[in-house]
């Protein structure tokens, strides 16, 4: 066995094999914020929603602003994954991992929130495709169901994308430890032993999912974007709302993962496979949508501002303006000044400008979802009709309780799961080392007489 | 008869024991080989290559593409209501239901065939030793019929039996 193989299979595993008293205080906290999220919730549903902001006519506020953000931050991972895979950049082995498992947690946390807005979530099996007993259906034609077939897709997708290639790491675990924690591996392992056809089958498995999990990608956000752009709602009712999405939606991802990343970095002592260069290619991704998400806030703005049709106007003029106005420019702030700044100067796009980047897109993205849904609501055709929202505690406690439970199974994975797939990783370093013993067999060559 | 195997250290050594036993006659189906990663520059990792997995992945889509236009058009056509000034059977929404029905029939269909054709989801096969996990590479006959052959073609001293 080779040296470097060695230490990856020691650095990888000891996560997995030791655990210190911080991760029991960290997970300690999490766990209490989410169980203060979870009692919020209960608290909702126990006194109606009446407890929450939502009125007449903003009845969409912070759970769909959290609902399309955190589907937004899912999308790093696995498109990042899939495309980074099928070009076969030979970076990308150990940041997949790191961002497949966004995708997986993000999107359930995300596909939590049309659940905790029902207000009764019991009844969220109706959108379920079965015949009642009056032979009804779901609405097929309804973007809402759509999202549940889209929504339902990706999470199975990339779930499978996430846990195929784990399957090698678990046997690996499963050879390394005893007892219950040997016979839990040994089960999530399915028996793998490595023969050449095993490797095959995953390789060729995980190429099909990739040309499969990228449209399927592409087309959760345009789903999601069609809950509003199908609306005729100011400001919402627009055919570039499908790319628009996206562009946010990878946006956010690629921020989430920095920040991710950087964490996993810090605390597991990944410095030796998370390298700047990681970080720096992240970055000017990064740069790019924050250049391509400004070119779309510009041409929807002035297509808008041009067209000077009243009750767009007004929801442009309130969020530019008016009373959404300090949100708005710190949306600008967040996505556009503080990224472009860092990310375009070499000399700033280090780590920590990248986190520092990273965090502020992640703000502003969260503000861009809230202006998205709230000011359009409040002020539709009808003058009489406007209205406004404030947030109460139990939207804020559940939203804050969503992070901290983001936070939470992350931390909780990569104490069970090695973060960095070390199959992957050793094909890595064996690719590295060959070219290095056949350069320096041929310059052994030539030197000889 | 008995499971004759060798652990070599590196990918070269671990070829020239798969070329040893070509050498003594050993049938290529005969010889396992176990690795803790691919090795694709190597001859012995480049067996058993072909698959249909694409296709059966294609029937999948299709299958999925299938059940979701009947389930679209069925349910309209089940409770015929006017919706949003839309025919009975909109083609341009059941689209979207139909492209994610699609894609999950091609990705599950993909998954079916790793876990049926890599023989997975099985209990542990006994040729196995977890040294592989350690990066050595088995290489071994599964019921060598003259193991004397077998073990002489290996070619190392410690030579195992399962």
């Amino acid at each position: 066995m080779s040296e470097a193989a060695r230490k990856i299979n020691d650095d990888l595993l000891r996560p997995l094999l030791r655990t210190s008293w911080r991760f029991y205080l960290l997970v300690a906290l999490l766990g209490s914020v989410v169980v203060a999220g979870l009692v919020a919730w209960v608290w909702q549903m126990w006194n109606g929603f009446g407890v929450a902001g939502l009125n007449n006519p903003v009845y969409w506020a912070f759970y769909i602003t959290n609902f399309v953000f955190w589907i937004g931050i899912s999308h790093a991972g696995t498109l990042i994954s899939a495309i980074l895979r099928l070009v076969n950049a030979g970076w990308r082995r150990p940041v997949t991992r790191c961002a497949e498992v966004i995708t997986a947690f993000a999107l359930m946390i995300g596909a939590m929130f049309p659940v905790i807005h029902l207000g009764r979530p019991w009844l969220a099996f109706w959108l379920i495709p079965y015949p009642s007993n009056r032979l009804i259906w779901p609405n097929f034609r309804s973007p809402l169901v759509w999202d549940f077939f889209a929504i339902s897709t990706y999470l199975t997708g990339s779930v499978l994308f996430l846990v195929l290639p784990m399957i090698p790491d678990f046997a690996l675990v499963r050879d390394r430890t005893t007892g219950t924690r040997r016979k839990i591996y040994g089960v999530l392992a399915l028996g793998w032993r490595g023969t050449p056809k095993q490797w095959h089958r995953l390789e060729s498995a995980m190429q099909i999912m990739a040309v499969a999990i990228i449209p399927v990608a592409v087309s959760v956000h345009t789903i999601v974007s069609f809950d509003f752009s199908m609306a005729p709602v100011p400001m919402w009712h627009s055919t570039m709302f499908g790319p628009y999405f996206v562009a946010g939606a990878i946006f956010s991802g690629i921020a989430g993962l920095i920040i991710a990343m950087a964490a996993l970095r810090k605390f597991l002592h990944l410095e030796d496979y998370l390298h700047p260069v990681h970080f720096q290619n992240l970055g000017k991704l990064l740069l790019m949508m924050s250049l391509l998400w400004a070119y779309f806030v510009f041409a929807e703005r002035l297509t808008v501002w041009f067209g000077n049709e009243s009750a767009e106007v007004q929801v442009l003029r309130v969020t530019q303006k008016g009373t959404f106005a300090p949100l708005y420019w710190t949306m600008v702030v967040c996505n556009f000044v503080v990224p472009f700044t860092i990310l375009s100067l070499r000399r700033l796009r280090t780590i920590s400008g990248c986190v520092i980047a990273s965090f502020c897109v992640c703000i502003g993205m969260w503000l861009e979802r809230f202006l998205i849904v709230v000011p359009s609501l409040g002020h539709k055709y009808l003058p009489y009709s406007w209205g406004t929202y404030r947030p109460r505690p139990v939207e804020i406690m559940i939203t804050i309780s969503t992070f901290a439970a983001m936070t939470l199974l992350y931390t909780l994975f990569s104490k069970f799961v090695p973060i960095i797939s070390i199959w992957e990783l050793k094909v890595g370093a064996q690719a590295v080392e060959e070219p290095v013993v056949q350069h320096a067999e041929h310059a052994i060559g030539e030197a000889r007489p | 008869m008995s499971s004759v195997y060798a652990l070599y250290p590196t990918a070269d050594a671990a070829q020239r024991a798969v070329n040893n036993l070509h050498a003594a006659g050993v049938p290529d189906e005969q010889i396992t080989i176990v690795s803790s990663e691919p090795f694709e520059e190597h001859e012995f990792a480049n067996r058993e290559k072909a698959t249909w997995m694409g296709w059966i992945a294609l029937a999948g889509a299709v299958l999925g593409l299938i059940t979701a236009t009947w389930l679209t058009s069925m349910t309209e056509l089940a409770w015929p209501l006017k919706t949003g000034n839309m025919p009975i059977v909109a083609w341009w929404p059941n689209l979207i239901v139909m492209f994610e029905l699609t894609m999950l029939g091609g990705i599950l269909a993909a998954v079916i065939t790793l876990l049926v054709t890599a023989q997975l989801v099985r209990r542990r096969p006994a040729f196995y030793d977890p040294a592989v996990s350690d990066g050595q590479i088995l290489v071994g006959v599964a019921a060598a019929g003259d193991p004397a052959t077998v073990e002489r073609a290996l070619g190392v001293a410690d030579v195992r039996r399962a």
